[in-house]
């Protein structure tokens, strides 16, 4: 049996970790502190945990402030209401001034599942790899999420951590070693290259399994720094099948497959290419693992997807 | 301690600073930049702990220009108070100054915060007097805020948290021109009895004349009501010390020629460029 865990758990877990070793970060919420679950980083460090209400826009500000002081603010609510309604003010206060605020969201994408559209960011991976001095973290498991919140604290400059909600499997190990801008390779193939960020990387492994079953031997790549992109690893990877898969629970529009399309184009990279993502549209409400069977975002629709691109192919 | 009428003096060098740097620059705002003069003077001269020679010393008194538009007051007060050359007041707005069109915390020594975005300013202030309060620290943050800023929804947001930790560290200064861009506030979006607000917040405030040096020191160095931010609100006239600029809309954001320059530089009794 896989285990399975919520990386937004890993996240609060992380974070008093991360407070116990170091005493210059703080924490920030805005009345979502047990969804997120900074509120564990609150109950141990009273002091240390901020909420400031429902004023996502104040919050990127307090944050930018707190910085100045030396601290190591993490600000976090949903993904929708971070990316989205602070954009702004991540992008002047923040950005901008290249402060070292860590910006951790959760509830990214449509596994928010049934809150519905509204609470479901689809469109912030393409909203923060658009900032300049801005580093895009999606981790794909509870374990990476960890890694992500000490490699954020231990870099100067604006990170933004896409944390999903649901309980997920654990596919990576705590000894694997985790490296901001490094994608991982976790399972070699020649036939297609599948890169995949944040839980859709768990799908692309099951979708293997399933292609080397019917005879297709599929590369998967672990994004889990969608910028800086690991833009060698994937001219490196794409050259060996010229097959190129991008699964991400995210419209297609400007996130992982636009960034692998980008790279793959102006290097003169020829390869054929498909992008497995919400295709332009809204999420729904409903159960998490229907909702990404229903937008493609399923082991099965990879699969799918592979063999008729290694059938056209032939 | 200096004495008002140096205040006054230093004041109208930094008002015909603004005319001549938006006049060379071609464009900026010099409205809103006229108006803070003496807030700026005041608070920089009488005021604020800084140390020119050491920009980003830990223990400084922190300014938030949130009406980041107002910025050529404050740049010729830094360059005049040492913070860098004033020959770079000339260079304002051109390619590659470190005078940019709203203030670059990267780019400008002096510059605590970068701010341009109106209702963002205030937000980081009230993380600066947070930060204060945790590390222990004495400094002050003072905010300069627009009356057209305060239609910003985040000025709220950032006056409700500056209440709620009791950032007593932290002062606001609100420029009450009472105009904005498209014109008076009251015809804009009416901000109501501020006074009245900012009570009911449960602020420290204070009511002054803004281009009275005594009043602002007074109102900037009473003491502090422990837990209570401060809130002053101080009457100003927008293109304050230039006949033809003062309360008119039309110079919000518009450079003077070179006519216009000579006759402003006349009413200030500064020297021409
Ligand atoms: C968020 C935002 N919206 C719009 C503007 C454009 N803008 C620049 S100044 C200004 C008017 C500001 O009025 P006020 O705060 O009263 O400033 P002052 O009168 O002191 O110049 C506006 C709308 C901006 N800089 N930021
Ligand atoms: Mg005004």
């Amino acid at each position: 049996m896989t285990n399975m865990k919520s990386p937004r758990i890993a996240y609060g877990e992380a974070l008093v970790e991360l407070g116990e070793k170091n005493e210059l970060v703080v924490a920030l919420d805005a009345d979502l502190a047990h969804a997120t679950q900074t509120a564990l980083f609150g109950e141990r460090f009273k002091d240390r945990f901020f909420n400031l209400g429902i004023a996502e826009q104040n919050m990127m500000g307090v944050a930018a402030g707190l910085s100045l002081c030396g601290f190591i603010p993490f600000a976090s609510t949903f993904a929708i209401f971070g990316a989205g309604r602070a954009f702004e003010q991540i992008r002047n206060s923040i950005c901008y001034p290249k402060l070292n605020v860590k910006i951790a969201v959760t509830h990214g994408g449509v596994t928010v599942g049934e809150d519905g559209a509204s609470h479901q960011a689809i469109e912030d991976i393409s909203l923060m790899r658009s900032l300049p001095n801005m580093t895009v973290i999606v981790p794909c498991d509870a374990i990476e999420t960890k890694k992500a919140v000490f490699a954020a604290a231990d870099i100067e400059g604006p990170v933004y951590i896409r944390i999903a909600r649901p309980v997920a499997p654990i596919i990576t190990k705590e000894e694997d070693n985790f490296e901001i801008g490094k994608a991982k390779v976790l399972k070699e193939g020649k036939d297609v290259s599948i890169f995949a960020t944040g839980l859709m990387v768990a799908k692309a492994l099951e979708a293997a399994v399933t292609l080397g079953d019917r005879g297709i031997d599929a590369t998967v790549i672990n994004i889990h720094t969608i910028k800086p992109l690991d833009e060698d690893l994937i001219l490196k990877e794409v050259a060996k099948t010229s097959k190129v898969i991008t699964v991400e629970e995210h419209t297609i529009l400007g996130g992982l497959g636009s960034a692998v399309a980008e790279v793959l184009v102006e290097k003169g990279m020829k390869a054929q290419m498909k992008r497995i993502g919400i295709n332009d549209t809204f999420g729904q409400s409903g159960d998490p693992e229907q909702l990404l069977e229903h937008y493609g975002l399923s082991a099965q629709n990879i699969v799918k997807v592979a063999e008729e691109m290694v059938e056209n192919l032939k | 301690m200096m004495q008002v009428n140096e205040l006054q003096k230093i004041s109208a060098e930094v008002r015909s600073d603004v005319i001549k740097m938006i006049g060379k620059a071609g464009s900026g705002h010099p409205g809103g930049s006229l108006s803070i003069v003496d807030i700026l003077v005041t608070l920089y001269n009488k005021v604020m702990k800084v140390d020119p020679k050491n920009p980003n010393w830990e223990d400084r008194d922190r300014l938030v220009l949130s009406k980041g538009h107002g910025c050529p007051a404050l740049y010729s007060i830094l360059a005049r108070k040492g913070f860098f050359d004033v020959e770079q007041l000339w260079s304002l707005r051109k390619l590659g100054s470190m005078l940019q069109g709203h203030p670059d915390m990267r780019k400008t020594p002096g510059i605590d915060v970068s701010v341009g975005s109106l209702g963002q300013g205030l937000s980081v202030a009230v993380g600066l007097a947070l930060g204060a309060k945790l590390k222990n620290k004495k400094y002050r943050v003072f905010a300069i805020i627009g009356d057209g800023e305060m239609q910003e929804g985040q000025i709220w947001e950032a006056l409700m948290s500056s209440i709620h930790y009791k950032l007593d560290n932290l002062t606001i200064i609100l420029d009450y021109n009472k105009l904005q861009i498209d014109g008076p506030n009251e015809e804009v979006m009416s901000l109501g009895n501020i006074r009245e607000r900012m009570q009911a917040f449960g602020f420290d405030v204070h009511e002054i004349d803004g281009h009275n040096h005594e009043e602002i020191y007074n109102a900037l160095s009473a003491p502090v009501i422990a837990q209570k931010p401060r809130f002053i609100i101080a009457h100003t006239v927008k293109g304050k010390g230039v006949s033809f600029m003062e309360n008119q809309v039309g110079w919000h954001g518009k450079a003077p020629n070179a006519q216009e320059i000579e006759k402003a530089l006349a009413d200030i009794g500064g020297t021409t460029i």
